[in-house]
């Protein structure tokens, strides 16, 4: 069986993965999970999965071609910056 | 030699060649995630028979490096079990789990000891052996009902806490462990 593990780094961040695990059982992911991914204080919790147990989603249906559902093709840089000149501002990072 | 620095080295003896023995599986344990938690749990015990030569080599009048590497063999406390080469792996898991389950109990007397360091040390080495437990618990179920598995157990239980002198193969594992230590090339001090 494989186990994913996800790890987090410090309290409040959220979980990445970390990688995973082939072990026999939960008991045996617990115990490789906690030596490849705890025992150098480089996680504060550990979520620790069976493959099978996730639900995977890989394809997105888009047959009409609404690409105006997407953030791509709207480049505001160049709108922005003569929106503020017309205000007569600056961008923050130059203030 | 005092009672107290006795009883450490003695444990120190078991962990130290507990922990070179264990570190055999290094690279070649029957799978990859295995072999870094028994690798881990081999340097483990290798650290915790460096705090206890410290504990003893104060008493003593000596350092950790040289309880641990220049004693002769004979001079080693360490039990027989510990001692053998076991390039089987039920066999190693049975040493594993008769040694977790002999060493709980010592931690545990340890624990109530009235002098505050040994308590203290025994008391933080064993909340790094509960995983060691919980591993050596879990291979335990898995081959319980192996014959072979079943038959190592047997075999070595006479062997937990014998003491008595030594099996010649702690002889050939000294040499190789010291060796480098002994080899002190020029220039160099440890």
């Amino acid at each position: 069986m494989i186990y994913e593990v996800f790890r987090q780094e410090r309290k409040g961040q959220a979980f990445q993965h970390a990688g995973s695990v082939e072990a026999a059982d939960e008991r045996f992911a617990e115990s490789y999970a906690r030596e490849q991914y705890g025992r150098r204080g480089e996680s504060v919790a550990l979520w620790v999965v069976a493959r099978d147990s996730i639900m995977r989603i890989e394809e997105f249906v888009d047959e009409l071609n609404r690409n105006y559902h997407r953030v791509d093709g709207y480049p505001l840089k160049e709108k922005l910056k003569e929106a503020r000149e017309r205000a007569g501002t600056t961008a923050p990072r130059d203030r | 030699m005092s009672e107290r620095a006795q009883l450490l080295l003695e444990i120190a003896d078991d962990e130290l060649i507990l922990g070179w023995r264990d570190s055999e599986w290094t690279g070649i344990a029957p799978f990859l995630e295995e072999d870094v938690a028994f690798s881990s749990i081999a340097q483990n015990e290798v650290g915790h028979a460096r705090a206890l030569y410290e504990l003893a080599a104060r008493d003593l009048g000596t350092t950790a490096d040289e309880l641990a590497f220049d004693r002769e063999p004979s001079e080693y406390r360490c039990s027989e079990l510990v001692e053998l080469r076991l390039p089987e792996w039920e066999r190693t898991i049975a040493r594993h789990v008769l040694y977790e389950q002999a060493d709980a109990e010592r931690l545990e007397q340890l624990k109530a000891s009235n002098d505050a360091e040994v308590s203290g040390l025994a008391a933080k080495i064993d909340r790094e052996e509960i995983y060691h437990r919980l591993h050596a618990e879990m291979w335990h179920e898995r081959l319980k009902n192996e014959p072979r598995y079943v038959e190592a157990l047997a075999e070595l239980q006479p062997l937990v806490g014998k003491r008595n002198g030594h099996l010649p193969e702690l002889a050939a594992l000294w040499e190789e462990m010291t060796s480098v230590r002994r080899s002190q090339p020029a220039g160099t001090t440890w």
